[in-house]
Parts: C-alpha cells; structure tokens; sequence
C-alpha cells in the first residue's frame, strides 16, 4: 500500500471519532491516571455506555499532562463543546453520562476546561494559563489520541516523515537535522546531526539503532509518558535514523519497571509492521528496517550508552572509555547510533516542517523545546513543555502553579541524581543547556523537583547521593569510594556530629570525583552536593555549628514535641497512633513525648486533630523544656 | 522451599546466546518470582558460562531477587518526589507494621518488603505499591491502616496451625 492510501484508510477510520459524527469519551489511562483510579472510571463508563454503543465510543489515551487532576476524561460531543473532567471517579461516572453524553448539560462543576486543538495541531485547553507559556511538539497527540491504534497517529501526520525521508538521500535528512540544530535530549546535549553523520560514514554493513528509554532518575518520567501515549513518534523517528545513518536493525532499551510503556510499544510495533511501516521494504522503498525491545534489568548507569550496549551484550552494565566512539563501534562491535527517546520523537516533526522550522523555536544555540517532569511541591505536577529560553521561574510558577499549600519556595532540583539544586535568585536563568551548566544544573535528562521550606538541602542531597553511591558501578576508584565518602560525611551531618572541616571535603572530594570518574554518572553524581553547598550553605552550617536542621527533618537533631497550652488532655490520639508507647500524660493530664522513646515517626504528629495542632517539631532538640523531656521517675518503674 | 524450577520454556535453543542472559533471567523471575540457586547453576551451564560469571551479572541489577518473595509484595516507593513527601517514614512504618526489615518476608509469606527507586508516579507521591494495587499520598498512619485491612486475619491461621495434630 502507498503512504497516501494508508492515509486515506486512517483518516476514514479516524474522522468520525474527532469530527463531531459520534460521542467519544477519551479515557487517560497512563500509569499516573491507572494510579490514580482511570480503570475503574473506564469500566464504568464501558457499563455506563451499554445499549449506546453506536453512537458512543471509547478509547483509552495516554497522558496530557496534567497528573495531578488525575483520573482525566475527555468527551467529544457532536456539534458541541469537547469538555475535558478532571478527579473523575466512577461514582461521577453516571452523572457524566446523563448529563452531557445522553443529555446537555456540560456537568461545569466537573469540568476543568474545554478541549482544542488536535488533527494537525497540539491539542490544548483554552482556560487554562498554563498552555500560553508551553509549546507542544512532543506531547501533540499525548492524551487525545489512541496509542493503541496506529490510524490516530497516521491521521495527524504521523508517518509522513517517514514517507518523505524514504524518498531523498540519507545525506538529505542529516542536513536537515543538521538545519534543525537539534541537540541530543538525553543530558549532554551533542548535537544530534554530529553524530549521525558519525555513524553514516562508519564502513559497515551491519550498523544499529538504540532508542535510549532507560529513564533512570528517580523523579523523572517523560520517556514513560511518551511511550505510553504516543509511541509511534518514537519508532517514527528510529526508522528515519535508521535509513539515514544505513542501518537496518534498532533496539528500544526501556526500564522493565515501566510495563505499561513496553505493553503499549509492542503493541504499536505489531501494527507497525501490519501496515508495512517497519520490516522488509518498507512503503516499497526497497528499506528493510524492524525495531526489537530490550528490557532493562535496573541500573542507573545503563544509561550511559557504553554500559547500555554492555547489558545489551549480556554483561554487567560497565562504561567503556571512548573513543572508540558506538557510532564507531558500538553493539557487538558493529557502528551503532545510540539517541535518546525524545530526541528520537522531533525527527518525524523535522522532518514533515524542515529544519530551519524546528531551528526557529527556542533559542538559536540550543533550539525546539524541553520536556520536563514537574514533580515535588507544586500544585500543578506532571509534565510541561517549553521552547528553549524559557525561565524557571515561567515553568515553576506560571505552568507548575507554584508552590501548594502557600508554602515558601526553597529550591529546584533540575536533572536528578546527575543535575543541581538552584535557589530563588536563580529563578530568571533561562533553560537551555549551556545557562544550566553554568548554574551547576543540567536539562535534558531529569525531572524538576520543587522543594519547599519543609525540605531539608542537606538531607536532600544525601538523597542524591545515596542514590548514586548505590547506583555506582564501581569501575572508577573516585566514584565507588568517593561517593560513599561523600555519603559518611553528610551522615554525619545530618547527626549532628560534622564539622566545618567537614564541608571542604565534601568540596574537594566532589571535585576529585568529577575530574577522575569515566563516565556521566560519576562526573555528575556529586553536582547535587556542590550545588547546595554553593547555594544553601547556610543550612549545612546550622546543621554543624548549631545542630539545628532549619526545616525540621534531620531525625537525630529534631524532636516531636506537644505544646502544653494546645494539647486537649480528653484526646488521646497520639497515645494510641505511637508505636513506641513514648507518649504519656503528666500529672494535668496533659500529652507529653518522652523524647528518650520516640522514634520520630511523626505519627503524633499526623493524628492530632487540627483543632489543636499540638505536636510541633522542634530544632535543635535542646529547645525541649528539660521538664518535658523524659517521664519523670517512673522509667524504672515501668522497666520492672 | 522448592528449587527445582522447571525452565524448559525458557532456556530455548536460539537462545543459546550470553546476549540473552538478561532476558532468560528476566524470564525465570517473572515465572517464578525469583532465581534460585538452581536455576543460576542451569543457565550457566546451558549458556556455557561459569557460574560466577552468572552471578556476576545477576547481582549487579536491582531488579532480580534471590529468595522468593511474598504472595503480596509491599513495594515502597523512594524516588525524588516520594523521598521529599515523607517516603523513609512510610517505609519505616511499613517495616514497623509488617515486623520485617527491608528485603524480608513475613514469617505467613504473605507480604516481603522492598524499596524501589522510581515507579513514575511523583504526582502521587508517597506510592506505595501492594501487589498490583498502588496506593498513592501514603502517610506512616494510612500505610498502617491499609495493611491492617488488607492483612489476612491471624486468629483463622492461628486455629488452622492449632487444629494440626
């Protein structure tokens, strides 16, 4: 069949569903939406729609973004508003249905916009300030159309790519991904092109492509998004890559703690194939190109595309020194292009708009747009997308909603394990590669946590670097003991047992691990650490100097402690919530926490009714009056 | 208690490839639960590969686990988000209540405990995950409520011990 035929065929099966001729509930069914309830929201409106099914359809989509207003349901109505409903939960599932499905009534209370854009344009909704400020290349389709059925896809453009770049050179597309100056999204930001033509000039007949999915940080999660809602885009842009660089084999490497992206991907690769968009000659152009999917087996460091292809190859997942470059010699020795999945999913847009289309988005020096993962404490979480040059501060607080609960904003950690922590003032940086860099951070790779007064830095980069000390291959000396160095000393910080002395070795020790580790896991695991040194260090010295945690997290220098004049002596709440029997009455009757037995568990804290709110933390935990600290006398009479 | 895990589907001749270590091993843990001792020493031998080197390779990912694992799996989440919202509290609260350290199992083999490092599910954070049910926004109290509901009753197994001659 011709790419215009295939077209035709999605169009007729997609336009009645999107062109106001049937009622078609779009159901966001991603791991985020699952989490939050979607499934049983779809089985109600699967019973809901019983004897209306030919003129009601449903269709599960993937995520629009929006994670906290989780479960999402959006319905398309003929020659009325498509309204998009948020929180829904199957008991509002009846309500939905007699009113705007069977009635007409758009159930407002419900709703949290109504929903435009879509076909050939990024689907949108209008009441909503935050998609002023994004730009949607990626997360066009995400959330509106099927990732089950490749004709939604095909219909909006999809393939067209492909089509056009089986019909000129391979050296004709390098150009205009070369023209697009699209930089590699996986956190380095090499420019994308580069090594394409790398790989192009290698002399081989056997060469591979590996889409790199295996999304490492603990807080990031656009790779999963984007391969469970829209990952033709992906395998679109692999095929391109695929005939551009002489390749006829590629590879998704994809976390195995991701199966719904791994379900919905082979699902999208079989209907690939049934329409001869991937196997032998694909669109009769004489290209054999098929994608196969490997599962990773949980390594932060398969990242890196060197311990990729290692645990490809069946073997511990350890960096190799470069050069030889995989574009060189790479999977079983043959060239292989290793690119990132978002990097992979502009291609297809490339190439339909031309480069310099995608060049004018952004800024001129690193163009197109970021995706990123909003997570932590703002009110809006999931994820955004925004042209290059765009500031933190627009993503944080025009697109994230700021801080939730009016707390205060303390800092953002941008790039996970490998990225940095900046502060307020740092809010106006621009994001492209190079501002970050200078800030201590990195883009590309990592989620956006937003961190709040109630977050410790000091604890939070012991996170970091927890993480990375176990997640360290152990190749490089300066990574596998320096990291667990590292780790010791903020321990001892967050004790109360550092010193001044303490925060320059962190310091040196970071820098020495910077300079001597192999690969980007080790160079970059001690950024979180430096960067909060240079931008909180006021918290690290009142940790050491004073023994005071200031946002109250540090177990060993905070103390749960009842406020004599809140505690209500009748409630006896934090009595029975306490697993360490720690709580007991004084002679008034009021709750007093023996700070001898209590594990910090924050149980008291949780189960005091707010009318009271009597269980505050105190740092340091000598700001515990001495006669409220330990139950007088009696210890020895209960130890009998 | 059984190692004898029957892996004829999977150790297939075509993959009679150190390439498909990963996968094999991946195969056998989702078939099984875990790899045994005796499926370690099988696939070493039909990779032809010294055994070592299996185990090697095994212990370096995160994913595989070498003792069985509860009928319900407590699956705490640590990544970033979870981490900040009070995760360590929830894990050490579902410690407390399920009387097992981290990587244990419950003396019943109902429930085993492990941390893992990201699900994808920061909007929710704290996520706890209980076999396949994910429970999002967990706090040490409401962890120690799910379990308690969920928890098989242990007066009935104390009576089905009891009755045992």
């Amino acid at each position: 069949m011709t790419f215009d035929e295939l077209y035709a065929q999605a169009r007729s099966n997609w336009e009645p569903l999107y062109d106001s001729q049937i009622t078609h509930v779009l159901i966001g069914t991603a791991t985020c939406g699952r989490a939050a309830g979607s499934m049983a929201v779809l089985d109600a409106f699967r019973h809901g729609i019983e004897g209306l099914t030919n003129t009601v359809r449903i269709s599960e989509v993937g995520c629009i973004g929006m994670c906290s207003y989780e479960p999402l349901v959006i319905i398309l109505k003929p020659g009325d508003f498509a309204v998009c409903y948020h929180h829904v939960t199957p008991q509002l599932v009846p309500q939905l249905i007699e009113g705007y499905i069977k009635g007409d009534d758009p159930c407002l209370d419900l709703a949290l916009g109504t929903v435009a854009g879509g076909g050939s344009e990024a689907v949108y909704i209008p009441e909503l300030e935050r998609f002023n400020h994004e730009t949607r290349l990626l997360l066009r389709n995400c959330g509106y159309n099927s990732p089950l059925d490749i004709d939604h896809y095909i219909a909006c453009g999809g393939y067209k790519g492909l089509d056009k770049s089986l019909h000129v050179k391979p050296a004709a597309i390098i150009k205009e991904v070369e023209k697009s100056g699209l930089r590699g999204r996986g956190g380095a930001g090499f420019p994308t092109a580069t090594k394409w033509k790398l790989c192009a000039r290698a002399r081989n007949k056997t060469k591979y492509v590996i889409c790199n999915a295996d999304e490492g940080d603990p807080g990031a999660f656009m790779d999963r998004v984007l391969l469970e809602s829209d990952p033709h885009a992906v395998i679109e842009g692999m095929s391109i890559a695929g005939f551009s660089v002489g390749a006829h084999r590629g590879f998704v490497y994809v976390r195995e703690e991701y199966p719904l992206a791994i379900e919905r991907l082979k699902t999208a690769l079989e209907q690939s194939r049934q329409k001869g968009l991937l196997g032998s000659n694909i669109l009769d152009s004489g290209f054999d190109f098929d994608i196969e999917i490997v599962k990773g087996a949980g390594a932060f460091v398969s990242g890196e595309e060197t311990a990729m292809i290692a645990a490809m190859e069946g073997r511990r997942s350890w960096p190799e020194k470069r050069p030889p470059y995989p574009t060189e010699s790479g999977l079983w020795g043959k060239p292989t292009l290793v690119d990132n999945a978002k990097t992979l999913a502009y291609i297809p847009l490339i190439m339909q708009n031309g480069g310099l289309w995608f060049a004018d988005i952004g800024v001129k020096s690193n163009p197109g747009t970021v995706l990123f993962a909003l997570a932590g404490k703002l009110a809006n979480t999931g994820l955004a997308e925004v042209p290059t040059g765009t500031t933190l501060n627009t993503l944080i607080n025009d697109i994230g909603g700021g801080v939730r609960n009016s707390k205060q904003f303390k800092g953002v950690q941008i790039g996970g394990p490998s990225g940095g922590c900046l502060p307020e003032s740092l809010l106006d940086t621009p994001i492209d590669f190079d501002s970050l860099k200078e800030a201590g951070a990195i883009m590309g790779s990592g989620g956006v946590i937003v961190m709040d007064e109630d977050n410790c830095m000091v604890d939070t980069a012991k996170f970091f670097i927890d993480f990375s000390q176990r997640e360290s291959c152990g190749k490089c000396t300066q990574c596998r003991i320096g990291t667990f160095q590292m780790l010791g000393i903020l321990e001892d910080i967050t004790k109360g047992n550092g010193s001044l002395d303490g925060l320059d070795n962190l310091k040196d020790l970071g820098e020495d691990i910077k300079s001597a580790s192999l690969c980007g896991l080790g160079r970059m695991a001690p950024n979180p650490v430096l960067t909060t040194l240079r931008y909180f260090r006021d918290e690290y010295e009142a940790h050491v100097v004073e023994k005071r945690c200031p946002a109250r997290v540090c177990k060993d220098l905070t103390a749960y402690y009842i406020l004599p004049d809140k505690c209500e002596k009748g409630c006896d709440h934090c009595v029975l919530a306490c697993p360490a029997e720690a709580i007991f009455s004084d002679e008034k009757g009021l709750k007093v926490v023996d700070q001898s037995k209590c594990t910090k568990c924050s149980s008291c804290e949780l189960v005091c009714p707010a009318e009271y709110n009597a269980v505050v933390r105190l740092s340091p935990v000598s700001l515990v009056p001495g006669d409220r600290r330990t139950r007088p006398e009696t210890a020895s009479k209960e130890s009998k | 208690m059984n190692e004898e895990h029957d892996l004829t589907g999977i150790l297939t001749p075509e993959r009679r490839n150190r390439a498909h270590l990963i996968d094999i091993l991946q195969d056998i843990q989702n078939g099984h639960g875990y790899l045994s001792k005796a499926a370690l020493l099988e696939v070493a031998k039909f990779l032809d590969m010294p055994a070592s080197s299996v185990w090697g390779v095994a212990t370096f990912y995160n994913q595989f686990r070498f003792t069985a694992p509860g009928k319900r799996p407590v699956k705490v989440c640590m990544g970033t988000a979870c981490h900040l919202a009070g995760g360590q509290l929830v894990l050490e609260a579902t410690a407390r209540e399920l009387d097992i350290e981290i990587g244990g199992i419950t003396t019943d083999h109902e429930f085993s405990l492990e941390r893992v490092a990201c699900i994808g599910c920061c909007a929710l954070a704290p996520v706890v995950t209980i076999g396949e049910q994910a429970y999002p926004r967990m706090t040490p109290t409401k962890i120690e409520e799910v379990l308690v509901t969920i928890r098989p009753a242990a007066p009935e197994k104390e009576a089905g011990t009891g009755s045992q001659p």
